[in-house]
């Protein structure tokens, strides 16, 4: 059944369907209306940018893609299906990942057991009580995921030592767990020393060509240099979309960027 | 797919008995000869009560140290085990015990304590914290009033005495070294199945799910359904030790599962510790000797005998004021100092 979904998904890679269609999606808390009719098509593999200013609703909208709050209006489907009231843990078996802003790991276990939890997640099996084999497919992944984030040196040690940055390394390492199809990064480079940046940079541009991404960031440097599509947004609503030239060179986008860089 | 096997998945733990101290099997090998040099109130009393008592937090501390949900309806679950094996079996209330023999009413007495626990768990679960706590006491204290007052069913406040064990394989289970004996397996057994399922895919999806549920359900875990998953895992070392408790005593009552005991349970974890499988066990001796040997302390200062549950609650208050991590807690501290790098000041190697 899961490689069948699987199956299915590259088959709609190929052409058939979207990765991502927002339609209408409308969030409201109480008086706040955080997002008011975002609307959004990403091909599959595509890298998108969404800027905005804080309070401009890209952590909600993320919120509403993942399933951690239910839009108050509008439908979500991913890669043609209509995922609007799964609950999370569905819509991550169907090839969804995130990371988040702060990240929340599991600062209780290991980096191999987080990264270990995220293979596991979206496999079959998740109440073993068996424990994994050395050859477990789950355990060789996160093996490798944790050579891919560099965190090597720290694999066994328990996630509450780690550094920001190795903390930041570890989110990205757990949403390339499994087989994803699009990934959702809500600021992966906020906190980071530009070497580190640079990796994460990296990591992004070398991801394979069917994986495709939604990243939120601050740094404009970062954003247009792992996004070929950017979408602007202000007070909960899609403000511009665009190439990310096209946008730079905007100027109500400039006097938008710029008036919050100065505010 | 998962192939039944002994390794785990860190590296420096790479052999299931090489890294194993010596101290660990001596202390597994003076267990075993025990009953060699110790008198039999040793070995039933301190000993056999400190295993069932320690299985009973086992299961309160694989909730709450790798679950983080606090369950007081863990002692409930023992109780309620204790009462199907008097009901079904045999005791000398005749007009409502069955007569079951042991192969039909010890599977039922499991069966329905995991059945009660997933419900009790499924309740529980959609709660946090002191509202997890509210519900379980609230589910225990029914319990206490509902067995009191039912007199079809549980014989009401006399409950049932006369529940022996099965004379199995010829033996009277509740000779001392007999029942030692048999309260050590399964002590050992289920402290042994919670250290290996606490690295199992189920074990870790727990601890996650402590650290941060938000974060496994964005990992595909279904977090509700692991957490009442681990409700029916915990029932069978309580409902285990349930059944050995009303064995012991020979008798279950309203009083075995009162409020008073479901209270001692979670003072039995905390003293011990949550961290690890061990402690329950530590902090079930701890208090056993406290309340074997208190009244004799307390007699021989003048003061009334009745009144060692001032020690125990005076001892709790020091553990946990000094030690969060209970007594288990206290000896990883111990041990770190002696780790110290005299030059630095920091640990010599991590725990």
């Amino acid at each position: 059944m899961r490689s069948g979904v699987q199956v299915s998904g590259r088959l709609s890679a190929a052409g058939a369907s979207n990765a991502l269609e927002l339609r209408g999606v409308t969030k409201r808390f109480g008086a706040l209306l955080a997002l008011n009719d975002v609307s959004m098509t990403l091909r599959p593999g595509e890298r998108r940018a969404v800027l905005g200013s804080n309070g401009a609703g890209k952590t909600t909208l993320f919120n509403c893609i993942t399933g951690d709050f239910l839009p108050t209006a509008g439908e979500i489907r991913l890669y043609g299906e209509d995922i609007t009231v799964f609950p999370p843990q569905e819509r991550i078996r169907r090839g969804l990942r995130r990371t988040y802003q702060i990240s929340l790991l599991f600062a209780g276990l290991s980096v191999l057991d987080n990264i270990y939890l995220a293979c596991r997640g979206v496999l079959r099996r998740r109440f073993s009580m068996l424990r994994p084999g050395r050859n477990e497919p789950a355990l060789l992944s996160a093996v490798d995921l944790v050579e891919l984030a560099h965190l090597q040196e720290v694999r066994d040690s328990l996630v509450s030592h780690l550094s920001y940055g190795q903390q930041r390394q570890l989110e990205i390492a757990m949403a390339l767990a499994g087989a994803p199809r699009l990934l959702l990064l809500d600021e992966p480079a906020a906190g980071l020393s530009p070497n580190e940046r640079q990796a994460l940079v990296e990591i992004l541009q070398n991801l394979p060509e069917h994986i495709g991404y939604i990243i939120i960031e601050h740094d404009m440097d970062v954003a247009l240099r792992v996004a070929e599509f950017v979408t602007m947004m202000h007070n909960g609503r899609v403000f511009k979309e665009g190439n990310p030239r096209e946008l730079e060179n905007d100027a109500e986008v400039q006097a938008l960027y710029l008036g919050e860089v100065d505010g | 797919m998962a192939q039944v096997v002994t390794t785990e998945t860190t590296p420096q733990s790479r052999s299931m008995f090489g890294r194993i101290p010596a101290a660990y099997w001596l202390f597994g090998a003076f267990l075993l000869v025990l009953p060699s040099f110790a008198s039999n109130f040793v070995m039933y009393q301190i000993f056999g009560w400190s295993f069932i008592l320690g299985m009973i937090a086992l299961s309160l501390m694989f909730l709450a140290g790798y679950g983080g949900m606090f369950s007081l309806a863990q002692m409930t679950v023992a109780g309620l085990a204790g009462y199907v094996v008097a009901i079904c079996g045999t005791s000398a209330i005749t007009d409502i015990s069955q007569n079951w023999p042991w192969y039909v009413n010890i599977p039922a007495a499991l069966l329905i304590a995991a059945i009660f626990a997933t419900v009790v768990g499924w309740l529980a679960v959609r709660t946090e914290g002191i509202y997890t706590i509210m519900i379980t006491l609230a589910v225990a204290s029914a319990f206490f009033y509902f067995t009191r007052q039912n007199y079809v069913l549980f014989n009401g406040f006399s409950g049932f005495n006369g529940v022996f064990p099965p004379q199995l394989f010829g033996v009277d289970w509740r000779h001392p070294v007999a029942f030692y004996y048999l309260s050590l397996f399964w002590a050992a057994f289920w402290y042994f199945a919670v250290l290996y399922v606490s690295r199992s895919p189920m074990g870790l999806a727990l601890q996650g799910i402590r650290d941060n549920p938000r974060r496994m359900s964005a990992l595909g875990f279904d977090v509700t359904a692991h957490r009442v998953a681990a409700y029916t895992f915990a029932a069978f070392p309580a409902a285990i030790g349930g059944i050995l408790l009303t064995w012991q005593s020979a008798q279950i009552s309203p009083g075995t599962a009162g409020v008073g005991p479901v209270i001692d349970i979670l003072v039995i974890a905390v003293i011990g510790g949550l961290r690890h499988p061990v402690g329950p066990f530590v902090g079930a001796f701890v208090y056993v000797i406290l309340k074997s040997f208190s009244i004799d302390i307390l007699v021989a200062l003048g003061l009334g005998g009745e009144r060692f549950q001032l020690l125990i609650g005076l001892g709790f208050l020091v553990i946990v004021f000094w030690s969060p991590d209970g007594l288990l807690g206290l000896w990883a501290k111990l041990r770190d100092l002696h780790r110290r790098d005299p030059l630095i000041g920091r640990l010599v190697r991590r725990l």
